[in-house]
């Protein structure tokens, strides 16, 4: 078995498995989430409690797989919105060239100077912080990194002989670019959805540290990670947990993604 | 060559300006009245007008992001609302402890990760190279704060070798201060390390299937020399360009790191300045930021045209 098959099925397997677990959460989980039951705080993992219990006696094993839907969705839609705002712009700039082409450049350099969480920061002070000051400021980030893969790719895609058949039968660059550019660069971009998405993961937890992301009571793995600082001596499960969980999550998207990329691109499968 | 430079110099510059400007109506656009926040609720009416017309408040809001722009360029970046001391002196504090400490995590990262790239490259498919892939791998998937909560807990909490946070300061010959500064830097170098890694491994293996090595080797050099002298050296440019590129996850590590440590840095001071609505170190942070990394990208640019002759003079 190649190294690809093996990224491409552990990162699956992994992925199916957190979103999984972040769909079953939405209609069963061990214990209520956010059910209190001080009696049985910090309590080290158990057969009651498989990953233990937090600082005010919830089920740690319910909160992180509640969690997991918080993390994947707001990973998810900010990947989504970056990703194609980001690729409509890139083959535009592929397509048109010129000015359009030094523009979007440019408009990617200036989004690329605010990391997620200076947006964050910035948007924090115009919109408080949320779900949606998280997502705007992750998805923000992914624009440049789409637009700058899309169009490398795109410009590849240009110089084929193909594409000129097209033009001289006729068709507009917008017509080209939707029937031949994009279903041609579509499997980078879907590798870069799944690295991105990891990423995307590990911004959301950043942000929900630090209190900029979903308010509580909504779970959410960063925030967990936050309020076990203060027991990191006395209840030590209460870092694992989260942190492994964000870990797993997006070590199973980054397999995925290059699982992808080989299956995709041969001749990198074979050099790997 | 000049038209080329003065037009990327000019596209830079532009990019600045532009940014600034976002920052800037961002900032504006936040509800709180700095006034009111130094005053509080309760504070009368001229009072307050007073202050605004002090801080230049009631000025057009064209008039005062030149006014901001020109106080950047000469140092003076306003006044704290919170602390009242100036913005300038505050951020110059904070670097104290952001710049060594991120210098300390990208050393610490090149440092581990080239000899480990390059030896992955050396011997693809042998244990070393699948050992290096498991650090990448892993290294890329932790978050750095929980690194660093890791690190607290096994050598602070547990064997006492290091502090569990703050920062004493740079007296006593900085002892005191590098040993705080050890455990997030480590937490910060890791998902770098493992970044800068990948792309040495695969930028060696790259290099070392052109054309020139293979004349260095039929020239009798042992694979070693060729790998160090001809390999290495290629294969260092992708590397000190992705240490460009990771420039932002750095800066939001730092945030982040700087929290978890309880470091006085420039992070906890953006974050800080936030809850407190101090919008006018908000402000600056992120335009200190957000240059850095322009910046950054800009003389990476310049490097690696540089340093690969091939691109010399090309836009």
């Amino acid at each position: 078995m190649s190294r690809w098959h093996i990224s491409l099925i552990l990162g699956g397997v992994i992925t199916v498995l957190v979103a999984g677990a972040a769909l079953v959460s939405r209609i069963w989980t061990p214990a209520d989430p956010t059910a209190m039951d001080i009696m049985a705080r910090l309590q080290a993992p158990n057969a009651a409690h498989w990953f233990g219990t937090d600082q005010i006696g919830r089920d740690v094993l319910s909160i992180i797989m509640a969690g997991a839907w918080t993390s994947l969705g707001i990973a998810v839609v900010a990947t989504a919105i970056g990703g194609a705002l980001g690729t409509l712009l890139g083959v535009t700039a592929a397509a048109r060239g010129g000015r359009t082409e030094r523009l979007v450049m440019s408009l990617n350099g200036v989004l690329f100077a605010f990391p997620p969480i200076l947006s964050a920061i910035l948007l924090g002070a115009l919109l408080g912080p949320g779900a949606v000051t998280a997502i705007t400021a992750i998805g923000c980030f992914m624009v440049p990194v789409f637009a700058r893969i899309s169009r490398a790719a795109a410009i590849q895609n240009w110089a084929r002989d193909y594409i000129a058949a097209a033009r001289m039968a006729g068709k507009s660059d917008a017509r080209i670019t939707a029937e031949h550019v994009l279903p041609n660069i579509m499997p980078q971009i879907i590798v870069q959805l799944a690295i991105q998405t990891g990423l995307a993961i590990l911004s959301e937890a950043g942000l929900s540290f630090l209190g900029m992301g979903v308010s509580p009571p909504t779970p959410s793995w960063g925030r967990m990670l936050s309020e076990s600082q203060t027991f990191l001596g006395s209840a030590p499960h209460l870092v694992l947990a989260p942190g492994l969980a964000i870990a797993i999550t997006v070590l199973g998207l980054n397999l995925l993604g290059d699982g992808l990329r080989d299956l995709t691109d041969p001749r990198r499968g074979q050099r790997a | 060559m000049i038209p080329t430079r003065l037009r990327r110099l000019a596209a830079a510059l532009l990019m600045l300006l532009v940014t600034s400007l976002v920052i800037f109506l961002a900032i504006e656009a936040a509800p709180g009245d700095p006034a009111e926040i130094m005053l509080g609720t309760s504070a009368q009416a001229d009072t307050l007008a007073a202050l605004r017309s002090q801080l230049g408040l009631d000025r057009p809001l064209m008039v005062r992001y030149a006014a901001w722009l020109g106080g950047v360029v000469t140092g003076d970046l306003g006044q704290s609302y919170t602390y009242g001391v100036p913005v300038a002196g505050l951020i110059a504090e904070r670097m104290l402890v952001t710049l060594p400490l991120t210098l300390m995590a990208t050393v610490l990262a090149v440092v581990v990760s080239v000899p480990l790239g390059v030896m992955a490259a050396a011997r693809p498919g042998r244990a070393g190279d699948g050992l290096a892939s498991v650090f990448a791998q892993m290294g890329i998937a932790v978050p750095n704060f929980w690194i660093g909560l890791l690190l607290i807990l096994g050598f602070a909490l547990k064997l006492r070798w290091f502090p569990t946070g703050g920062f004493p300061g740079w007296g006593d010959a900085g002892i005191g201060a590098i040993r705080s500064l050890v455990l997030p830097a480590i937490a910060l170098a890791i998902p770098q390390a493992a970044v800068l890694t990948r792309v040495t491994r695969a930028a060696v293996l790259d290099i070392a299937s052109e054309d020139f090595v293979r004349t260095a080797r039929a020239k009798g050099l042992s694979r070693r020399r060729a790998l160090w002298r001809h390999v290495v050296p290629n294969a260092l440019l992708p590397v000190v360009t992705m240490l460009g590129l990771q420039i932002p996850f750095l800066i939001s590590g730092a945030v982040l790191v700087e929290n978890v440590f309880n470091l006085p840095g420039i992070g906890t001071l953006a974050y800080q300045a936030l809850s407190q609505r101090d919008l006018i170190v908000v402000q600056n942070v992120v335009l200190l930021f957000a240059v850095i990394v322009l910046v950054v990208n800009a003389g990476t640019d310049a490097l690696y045209a540089r340093l690969d002759p091939r691109l010399r003079g090309r836009a």
